[in-house]
C-alpha cells in the first residue's frame, strides 16, 4: 500500500512539476515569437519580467487608452524628481530660451532631421489630462499638451524593421519605448503642461509622455531619439539607463 | 489516505516560498514612500490618509519590484493549481468551508475558548479543522488573497488602461495602494498565527506531514 501510495506520489510529482516547467518554457517560446520579450530578460528576475511584459501586452493590448480625467482633477501638489542637467550642451540652450535647440531624430527612418520647438508646435497639438504615477508610490493628475509621436514618426518614415524607438535626453536617463507604445495614441512629445508652456523642472523645453507606464519613463529634457531594430546596440544592451541602474525597463506595472 | 493531499502539499510550499518573498520585497518598495492616501492620486506636500512610523528609505525599489513581480508570478500560479484542484477534489466543501454545525454560537464559543486558553492537546487532536481555522482559512483563500492580487494589479498603470473596472472597485490607484497595505498586513498576521499554532502543537509533525503526507486518524482507524 505504502509504496504504491509512494510510486503514485512520485509520478504525480514528476507529472506537475513537467507540465510547470513545459507551461513557463511554451509560454517564454510564444512571448519571443511575438515579440513579447523585454531587453532585460537574462536570469531569473528576467523570467518574471518576460511572463509580466508579455501577459501585460496581450492582457490589456495595444490599443487599450489610458484614463482621461477632468481640469478639476488636476493634482495641486506635482513632486519633482531631481534636478534639471547641469551640461554645458543644456544651459546654452537654455541661455537663449531654446530657440536653438532642436530634436534630432535619426536612425531606421527614411528622412532623418531636425526640428525646432516652433516645428513641434506647428503640427496639430493634442491635450490629455492622465494620470502619472512613480515607481515610489507617489502619483499625480496633469494636463499635458504637445504632438503625438506618431505624427512625428509618420514625418520621418519609420523603417518597417523598426522595434523600439531610443530617446536621449540632456541627462543621464535615456530610455527606450517598443513600437507599439510609441505608435500609441496617448504617447506625447509634450511642450506644454497645464494650459502654459513645461516648466524647467518639469522637462522643458520636451518631455516624452508615456500614459500607460510608470513615471521613469516619461523622460525629461528631450534632445535627440532615434529608431533602432535592435534594443541591444545602445548602452549595456538593457534598453534605457534605468534597468542599468537596478529597475525594470517595462514600466506597465 | 494521507492527512495532506498531493497538490495541496507542494502549493504550500511554493506559495510559501512566493509569499515570503512577496513580504520582503514589499516592505523594499513600501520604504520609499511610506505614506498611504485614499482616492486617485497623493504624493509628499498634499494630504496623506496615514504616515507610517517607518523611514524614507530609498534605492531598494529596484530589486524590489522585479523580486515582487516574479514572486507574484509563483504565488499566482501556485494559487491558480490549488484553486482548481481544491475545487475538483472537493477539498474546499470537505475541509475548508465551515459548516453550519460549526458556525453555532456554541461550537464557535468553544473553539474560541480553546484557542484563547491556547489547549493545545484539545486543537492538536483533531483530524479535521476546527470552526475557528475553517473561517480562517476560508477567509485567506477566497478573500484576502483575491484582494491582494486585485489591488496589486489596479496600480499598474498598463492594466487600469486595459482594464478600467479594476482601478473603480477600488475607488481610485492610490486607494487600491492602501487597499493592498491592509491587505498584506491581513496576510502577515495570519502566517504569524499560522506559525505559532503549528509550533505550539508539534512543529516537526505538521511541517512533515505537509512535507510528506502524513496520515490522517481516521484512515488509520478504518
Amino acid at each position: 500500500m505504502t509504496r504504491t501510495m509512494s510510486r503514485r506520489t512520485l509520478i504525480a510529482t514528476g507529472l506537475s512539476a513537467a507540465v510547470g516547467a513545459s507551461g513557463v518554457g511554451a509560454a517564454l517560446h510564444l512571448a519571443g515569437r511575438n515579440g513579447l520579450i523585454p531587453p532585460d530578460h537574462h536570469g531569473l528576475f528576467g523570467v518574471g519580467e518576460t511572463l509580466t511584459y508579455a501577459a501585460q501586452r496581450l492582457v490589456a493590448g495595444d490599443l487599450s487608452l489610458a484614463r482621461e480625467f477632468t481640469r478639476s482633477d488636476i493634482s495641486k501638489v506635482i513632486p519633482v524628481n531631481g534636478p534639471p542637467p547641469e551640461t554645458g550642451a543644456y544651459l546654452r540652450v537654455l541661455d537663449n530660451e531654446f530657440r536653438d535647440w532642436r530634436l534630432t531624430v535619426d536612425g531606421l527612418v527614411a528622412r532623418p532631421r531636425t526640428f525646432s520647438l516652433a516645428d513641434l508646435r506647428g503640427y496639430p497639438s493634442h491635450t490629455q489630462i492622465t494620470h502619472q504615477a512613480c515607481e515610489e508610490g507617489w502619483s499625480f493628475i496633469a494636463e499635458w499638451t504637445g504632438v503625438r509621436l506618431s505624427h512625428v514618426l509618420d514625418l520621418i518614415g519609420v523603417d518597417p524593421r523598426a522595434r523600439h524607438v531610443v530617446f536621449f535626453p540632456f541627462d543621464d536617463f535615456w530610455e527606450s519605448i517598443d513600437m507599439a507604445d510609441a505608435l500609441h495614441p496617448q504617447t506625447f512629445l509634450a511642450y506644454g503642461m497645464n494650459g502654459s508652456d513645461l516648466p524647467l523642472e518639469h522637462g522643458a523645453p520636451l518631455r516624452l509622455r508615456v500614459a500607460r507606464q510608470l513615471g521613469y519613463k516619461s523622460i525629461k529634457y528631450l534632445a535627440r531619439m532615434t529608431v533602432t531594430d535592435s534594443i541591444t546596440r545602445f548602452g549595456k544592451g538593457l534598453g534605457g539607463a534605468n534597468p542599468e541602474w537596478g529597475y525594470s525597463w517595462w514600466a506597465g506595472i | 489516505m494521507p492527512r495532506h493531499g498531493l497538490v495541496v502539499r507542494i502549493t504550500h510550499w511554493l506559495n510559501a516560498l512566493g509569499t515570503t518573498a512577496l513580504i520582503v520585497s514589499g516592505i523594499a518598495i513600501l520604504l520609499a514612500h511610506p505614506r498611504l492616501y485614499w482616492g486617485e492620486t497623493g504624493a509628499v506636500g498634499g494630504p496623506s490618509l496615514i504616515d507610517l512610523p517607518i523611514p524614507f528609505v530609498f534605492g531598494h525599489s529596484g530589486w524590489g519590484r522585479y523580486l515582487h513581480f516574479l514572486a507574484a508570478w509563483v504565488s499566482v500560479a501556485s494559487g491558480a493549481l490549488y484553486l482548481v484542484s481544491g475545487l475538483a477534489t472537493r477539498h474546499f466543501s470537505r475541509d475548508i468551508v465551515p459548516s453550519r454545525s460549526d458556525l453555532r454560537s456554541a461550537n464557535l464559543r468553544r473553539v474560541i475558548g480553546d484557542h484563547l486558553r491556547l489547549r493545545v492537546s484539545e486543537l492538536g487532536s483533531r483530524d479535521s479543522y476546527n470552526a475557528l481555522q475553517r473561517l480562517t482559512y476560508a477567509s485567506v483563500v477566497f478573500l484576502v488573497g483575491p484582494v491582494v492580487l486585485l489591488s496589486g494589479l489596479a496600480f499598474s498603470p498598463m492594466l487600469a488602461s486595459g482594464s478600467p473596472w479594476l482601478v473603480g472597485m477600488f475607488g481610485g490607484q492610490q486607494s487600491a495602494r492602501t487597499i493592498h497595505f491592509f491587505a498584506a498586513a491581513a496576510v502577515v498576521l495570519f502566517l504569524l498565527a499560522h506559525i505559532l499554532m503549528v509550533s505550539l502543537t508539534g512543529f516537526t509533525t505538521r511541517v512533515r506531514s505537509m512535507i510528506l503526507g502524513g496520515r490522517s486518524h481516521i484512515a488509520e482507524g478504518s
